[in-house]
């Protein structure tokens, strides 16, 4: 069971939630009549992107994108030792590491040069970058097109699609 | 990452937009949308995407759902779906 | 009802094909996957290079803000102005109402909600405490972007969240008499313009436009990499700014009908 449970659920189990949620904010904007109902549809629609972008950039037994910043100070300090530091730099980035130097040499860069982080052991923070951003424009444009649907509201008197129907097709007729 | 967390989160998260997509009353429906994000919000920080949740903690969960019931009181309470 | 079975064979269809593409996807949480370890046999990735490089380059444990506000400066400079014209947008929307004749009112405020005036002193005191321990959060988020979760979007809808709160808790006109409108249209302009103006002086002091890098004699730092993180404040700064002042702007125009003289 738990093999199954393994092989089988956990390696997509986030992808098909994602496909879910984005079928049932599409359904949401296509069946349903009531023009809040479609916003909050839409709504789902997003976050079920942003879930997949960032399900993208999750890796196992990672933590979170932050360095620990006085780690490498701290690592400084008890490692003072000039010849053991070039050797772990030499050996992490060769050609990054002298480029670096020759291009601005500071005394307290040296330190955190031989504290080079493992890529495996932090989560990818393309993906929160672009999503951090997707969701504040999200509530920038929920507000425009609530914005719309109160101007709808004013003009006919309802949010039901419709109801604008018939009316537009009422005047459209008187004309 | 924690998978059993995630699975339950996700769970929720799926009955979360079910039950605001079906109800009849637009404010109910703001309110579970609010609710959504903030279990979204908690996946998030599951997922070890930090800022992302914090966003999402004040966008999502907050300021979202008031614009909604912004909205729904300006306009009409009920739908018909 | 036919638009119902139409749109449940449309999703039907097009779920099922995600689901079935979603089988090829490397599995969940898999570090080797071309999204974070590069395609093989070709360049490695370059989230591996922001994971490995990016604190040496800018001084910022935070990898998120100096990806967010060094390496894709353009992107989020152009968010901001989505965000801004996001607002003006409301307000242009809303706006045009006024100078018809005075709309109907959808319905009486007792018949929608219950609204009553015997909650007031608790809301009213709780608000009172809570909202200055909110806004000094605000500004903790943002100052402290660089070495914990946060910087100018968190924080600036923080600040905006604690107007919401105070327009909620009191009324409209206790939150506009606070900040009111022409102000937040101005400050919401001045984030955008340092931002900007942070691009500009770069360029003027011969680097490339959000090149930080060249700031350093301006900002007296010790290193460009200094200069690139102090900047990154500054753009912050602006970002938050920009994105307070429009989330309470579009609370305050949707809550009133574009009207700003009644709220929620």
């Amino acid at each position: 069971m738990s093999e199954f449970f393994e092989q089988t659920i956990q390696p997509h189990f986030n992808f098909w939630i994602y496909v879910i949620l984005m079928m049932l904010g599409l359904w949401a904007v296509i069946a349903k009549k009531n023009m809040i109902k479609k916003l909050i549809g839409l709504s789902i629609f997003q976050t079920a992107i942003i879930l997949f972008y960032v399900s993208i950039g999750v890796k196992e037994d990672a933590t979170i994108p932050i360095l620990d910043h006085h780690g490498p100070e701290h690592h400084e300090v008890v490692h003072e030792n000039g010849e053991h530091i070039e050797d772990a730099e030499t050996s992490a980035h060769p050609e990054e590491v002298h480029e670096k130097k020759g291009d601005h040499s500071h005394g307290d860069d040296h330190g955190h040069d031989d504290h080079a982080t493992d890529p495996d052991t932090m989560a990818n923070p393309l993906p929160h970058v672009l999503m951090l951003t997707a969701i504040v424009v999200g509530v920038a444009t929920l507000g425009v097109a609530l914005a719309i649907c109160q101007m709808l509201f004013k003009e006919f008197g309802t949010l039901e699609e419709d109801e604008i129907l018939a009316e537009l097709k009422d005047s459209a007729s008187d004309d | 990452m924690i998978f059993s967390f995630d699975i339950i989160i996700l769970i929720f998260l799926v009955i979360a937009a079910v039950i605001s997509l079906s109800v009849k009353d637009l404010l109910s429906a703001s309110m579970i949308f609010g609710i959504y994000g903030f279990l979204i919000c908690l996946l998030w920080a599951e997922m070890g995407a930090v800022d992302v949740a914090f966003t999402e903690a004040a966008v999502g969960a907050g300021v979202s759902a008031v614009l909604l019931i912004a909205t729904v009181f300006n306009t009409k309470r009920r739908s018909s779906d | 009802m036919l638009t119902k079975v139409i749109a449940f064979i449309a999703v039907a269809i097009t779920g099922s094909l995600l689901l079935y593409g979603v089988a090829d996807f490397p599995s969940f949480g898999d570090p080797n996957s071309p999204a974070n370890a590069g395609v093989e046999g070709g360049a490695p990735s370059i989230s591996q290079y922001f994971i490995t490089e990016s604190y040496k380059d800018t001084k910022v444990p935070n990898l998120v803000t100096s990806v967010l506000a060094d390496y894709r400066g353009y992107d989020t400079m152009f968010e901001t102005v989505v965000v801004f014209a996001g607002g003006m947008a409301i307000f242009a929307i809303l706006r045009v109402l006024r100078s018809k004749e005075e709309p109907p009112k959808p319905q009486s405020r007792a018949e929608t909600f219950v609204h009553g005036d015997h909650n007031r002193i608790i809301v009213g005191t709780t608000c009172k405490l809570v909202i200055p321990v909110i806004q000094l959060f605000a500004l903790y988020v943002i100052a402290h972007g660089h070495h914990s979760p946060g910087g100018g979007f968190q924080g600036g809808v923080l600040i905006g969240a604690s107007f919401i709160l105070l327009a909620l808790a009191a009324d409209l006109k206790t939150a506009l008499s606070r900040l009111n409108e022409p102000n937040y249209i101005r400050l919401a302009c001045i984030g955008i313009l340092i931002y900007a103006g942070f691009g500009v002086l770069c360029q003027i002091l011969g680097g490339n436009f959000l090149d930080y890098g060249v700031l350093q004699p301006v900002l007296f730092t010790d290193g460009p990499e200094m200069a690139r993180s102090h900047s990154m404040l500054g753009v912050e700064i602006g970002v938050a700014l920009t994105v307070s002042t429009i989330m309470f702007a579009i609370y305050a125009n949707l809550a009133s009908r574009g009207t700003l003289n009644e709220g929620l």
